[in-house]
């Protein structure tokens, strides 16, 4: 299984990669997607500025990959993540997960967003509305939290 | 070795990158952090905090006490915000 790993400043199509991921199979019986959009904070965000570590952060969403392939029958995997600025309700990020069944569908792309979020090489920083003053985005508890439980 | 710089260390140390030669007795990721801090105040700044400073050796996640001999290129950034 060769995932599709791309790093971008464009907006993707979630409905066309599935359709690409699924085009001349038979064996693929579940897809799971996850589309992350970008918040604007309750009217307090102009945009994101997304910066990301080229080469490693392919590398690591790879590894990540891999390490979900080795724990689930994952058939295909498709990660895309947009870099630069992004605008409130714009999409961030796609996570794609394709099984025979829909538990390692399911549990391949929670997986893979729980460790895109705390280990792939991104940072995001804010652009406030009401000002110049940017701020980096603090890495949060919650998110380092959600991959205990894939440690049991 | 290459140094690399990310986000809010990027922007304190006021590069992206930077070729370092550490003395020999610099021999792991926490003696090159300290070596690194006493470079400027800017690079003071960047690792007053060393704990939360997060690290990459040749492209992969490493840990303060990792041997950074016979490495290319070696990371530094904040705690990741993806996703």
């Amino acid at each position: 299984m060769t995932p599709r790993i791309l790093i971008q400043t464009a907006d993707f199509d979630a409905a066309a990669e599935v359709a690409a991921m699924t085009r001349d199979r038979r064996d693929i019986g579940a897809v799971v997607t996850f589309t992350g959009l970008c918040r604007d904070e309750g009217g307090r965000l102009a945009a994101l500025e997304l910066e990301h570590y080229p080469g490693m952060a392919e590398e690591e969403i790879a590894r990540m990959v891999a390490r979900a392939a080795a724990r689930w029958p994952l058939d295909a995997v498709t990660v895309i993540h947009r870099v630069g600025k992004i605008a409130p309700g714009a999409q961030i990020v796609l996570v794609i997960a394709a099984s025979s069944h829909r538990a390692a569908a399911f549990a391949g792309a929670e997986f893979l967003m729980d460790y895109l979020k705390t280990s792939a090489p991104f940072w995001k920083k804010e652009h406030p509305i009401d000002g110049p003053a940017t701020e980096w985005v603090a890495a949060r508890d919650e998110d380092d939290r959600a991959l205990e439980k894939w440690r049991a | 070795m290459k140094a690399v710089y990310f986000a809010w260390v990027r922007e304190r140390i006021g590069r992206n990158e930077e070729e370092i030669s550490p003395p020999a007795e610099i021999v792991d990721v926490r003696g090159l952090i300290g070596w690194l801090s006493a470079r400027g105040e800017e690079y003071a700044h960047a690792f007053e905090n060393p704990d939360v400073i997060r690290v990459a050796i040749d492209r992969a996640h490493g840990k303060h006490d990792a041997p950074i001999s016979g490495a290319r290129e070696i990371a530094f950034f904040p705690p990741m915000t993806g996703g």
